[in-house]
């Protein structure tokens, strides 16, 4: 590592990290070369700031500051910990794979119980022990040149490597858990699904703490890619420390006629950003993309997708939702780009922002970019207050204002969570709605 | 004691009056009806009794079972035993009326110090209550009056009322935009809830309510004012002379 790369400003911390971890982080050879040289770019350009359009609304020099030095391999009492995070999940009939600190936890994970046709490997394995090319492609995408999955690229010391053959349809859903431990630190996580042909998967990611974590900092990355046919339910629950960060990355290929339905709740973390770069690779796939944002105190939530139509056929719908209370901040963007073969897209992305108190934020950026001629494109945002006629009427049938709006905000985000299929999925997001409508002050 | 007395009410509304000094006394068990043009201050008045905020009140006071209406939250109102049958009453989409129902029922229940209604309790007395107003249970599984027709929405305000069991029901208009079955399904619904202890006070413009709701006393209200009141039989002739007559005596 050359050290003259670390700039002398707010990033030297991040370039202090790099080459106080570089020693820990997992693969050598051309996965270390991969590493530098994502690591050059991210100490080019720096976190990014309100000058970098697609980070606007969410300046990290300002609201990250700097990168945490990198999480150390969490020992016996860390495991323990994450154990007990393990078993308060409200999430339970599922196959477990947990993450503590960035490190796959075998122990705490449902290795034994994975249903045939599925075959696990962990990053940190791949890195350390595979050819060659299959270890440096791990860390390289083509879908984004986001500086933040730069970062990840140069950091991430494990995750879980899925492969779900063709035509298997898994009963249970398979469940990346990121549990965090250790406060002021930072966990880099990179996981790669390769979804087979006609295979039925629902994922699921939590994002979660250990009792007294604090002020630590997530950053993840997810690769998929649905092969032709492929039926994936995916579900996103934050709920992440309420003083920690967490800037995740979803990059999602789909292939013809696949069915991708993707939910997204965030109600943790200090500061969020997902972002999600989703490609439609093959014709007559449809994509249902839905969120969920709750935020409160001073809490800045941002969903950001990037939707590419690459080939003819393809329908994309996208339903979000944010409350936003007290001074927190909601940032919606939402971006959808039907390239010149993609004839006959339907996308329509919808986008509403609830507004608690006068000091509550929101900004919403839906954008087309249309290159074909015959598609039916349409996005629109609103944001608004709560309807106090509504709020009357159910006040007059003797509800109190807290739970007349209760009420009000369920059937508000209900609509983003309708769309998830699972059930006992959907009762959780509705749970942890309902858990944060009655810690309103 | 009144169950319900109104004296010398004035209202306002952005700064302008719309209630001079309104009075109107209610006892239990009585029906009284309301009578007036449009815009003499009917809703504005049945709004305020049920706390509906953007009214200011400039004078005088409300009284319920003798204490300070006014004082009171809606929801605070509404566990006290009043209720109001809302003129237009409004769509809540993805709330479920079995779910509206049942909160707002146990909110007033826990309210009065009261516990909460069983499941199957409070399923049963929805079922019959239903049922009797011709309500499917299908109509129930959807959004609180999403996609209801005009009757529909006032047949559910008259489930609510049998459901929650108030003291006094103001009825705002029951009758506009029902068809005369319809009309004649509400009011029955209604006539099933007069009792000794529950009063009424139904508003209409038109004569035609009170065939089916036959009140015991009559007030006509014009420019914010009583300016008549009197029996039953005062609203048949209002039918045949019109409410111009009394137009000149509020001004
Ligand atoms: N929110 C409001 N803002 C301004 N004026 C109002 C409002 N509500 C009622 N008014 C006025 O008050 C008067 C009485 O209205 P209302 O009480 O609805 O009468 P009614 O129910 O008898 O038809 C009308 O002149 C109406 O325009
Ligand atoms: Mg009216």
């Amino acid at each position: 590592m050359n050290v003259a790369l670390v700039k002398p400003t707010s990033d030297r911390a991040s370039g202090e990290s790099f080459a106080a971890a570089r020693s820990r982080l997992p693969g050598s050879g051309v996965v270390s070369e991969v590493r530098e040289a994502a690591f050059a770019e991210f100490s080019k350009r720096g976190l990014p700031h309100r000058r970098v359009e697609e980070w606007k609304y969410t300046d990290l020099r300002v609201m990250l500051r700097e990168v945490a030095p990198l999480a150390v391999n969490p020992d016996e009492a860390a495991l323990n910990r994450a154990a007990a995070a393990v078993a308060s999940l409200d999430v339970t009939d599922t196959c477990k794979l947990v993450l503590v600190d960035g490190s796959f936890a075998p122990h705490l994970s449902d290795v034994a119980s994975l249903e045939a046709g599925v075959r696990l490997h962990t990053l940190r394995e791949i890195l350390e022990t595979a050819d060659n090319s299959t270890r440096a492609d791990l860390l390289r995408t083509n879908a984004t040149s986001d500086v933040m999955v730069a970062l990840n690229a140069a950091m991430a010391t494990d995750g879980v490597v899925l492969g779900v053959d063709n035509g298997v349809a898994l009963k249970r859903p398979i469940h990346i858990v990121h549990i965090a431990t250790q406060s002021n630190a930072a966990s880099f996580t990179r996981s790669l699904i390769k979804i087979g042909e006609g295979a039925q998967v629902t994922l699921v990611e939590s994002f979660v703490a250990a009792p007294d974590a604090k002020s630590y900092q997530v950053h993840d990355a997810l690769v998929s890619w649905a092969g032709d046919g492929a039926n994936v339910h995916h579900v996103r629950l934050v709920e992440d420390a309420r003083d920690a960060s967490n800037i995740s990355t979803a990059i999602v290929t789909l292939g013809a006629k696949t069915q991708f339905n993707s939910f997204s709740l965030t109600s943790g973390s200090a500061l969020s950003r997902y972002q999600a770069f989703v490609r439609f690779g093959g014709e007559e796939a449809v994509a249902n993309i839905n969120g969920v944002n709750l935020l409160k105190d001073r809490q800045h939530g941002d969903t950001t997708l990037v939707l590419d139509h690459m080939v003819p056929h393809c329908d994309s719908r996208e339903v979000f939702r944010a409350v936003v209370d007290d001074r927190a901040h909601s940032v919606f963007q939402g971006r959808i780009n039907v390239h010149p073969d993609a004839q006959k897209t339907d996308a329509k992305m919808m986008t509403r922002a609830l507004l608690l108190s006068d000091e509550a934020e929101a900004d919403n950026k839906p954008e087309l970019e249309i290159f074909a001629d015959d598609v039916q494109c349409g996005h629109g945002a609103t944001t608004g207050a709560l309807d106090d006629s509504l709020l009357f009427y159910l006040r007059a049938r003797g509800l109190p204002e807290k739970e007349a709006q209760a009420l009000l905000i369920q059937a508000f985000v209900g609509e983003a969570m309708e769309s998830i299929a699972d059930e006992q999925l959907r009762e959780t997001a509705v749970a942890t709605a309902a858990r944060w409508l009655a810690t309103r002050g | 004691m009144p169950l319900l007395e109104v004296k010398n009410l004035q209202v306002r509304v952005e700064e302008r009056e719309i209630l001079h000094g309104l009075s109107l006394t209610v006892n239990e068990g009585e029906v009284h009806a309301i009578m007036g043009p449009n815009g003499s201050g009917k809703s504005t008045l049945s709004h305020v009794i049920a706390g509906k905020p953007g009214y200011e009140v400039t004078g005088g006071e409300i009284l319920f079972k003798g204490e300070d209406l006014l004082a009171m939250s809606p929801d605070e109102r509404a566990a006290k035993g009043v209720f109001l049958a809302f003129q237009y009453p409004v769509e809540i989409p993805g709330v479920a009326t079995m779910t509206f129902l049942r909160t707002a029922l146990n909110a007033q229940r826990k309210a009065r110090g009261e516990p909460e209604l069983s499941t199957p309790d409070f399923l049963k007395k929805v079922r019959s209550v239903a049922a009797s107003l011709n309500i499917p249970q299908e109509m129930l599984r959807r959004g609180v009056n999403v996609g209801f027709s005009g009757g529909e929405k006032k047949r559910n305000e008259v489930l609510q009322m049998a459901l929650f069991e108030p003291s006094i029901c103001i009825l705002d208009e029951m009758d506009s935009g029902l068809d005369i079955d319809a009309l004649r399904i509400a009011a029955d619904g209604v006539n099933a809830l007069r009792s000794q202890g529950r009063a009424m006070v139904v508003i209409t413009h038109y004569q035609r309510l009170l065939n089916y709701i036959v009140p015991d006393y009559v007030h006509v209200m014009s420019k914010g004012r009583v300016v008549k009141s009197g029996g039953k039989d005062l609203a048949l002739e209002l039918e045949e002379s019109g409410y111009a007559q009394f137009e000149d005596q509020a001004a």
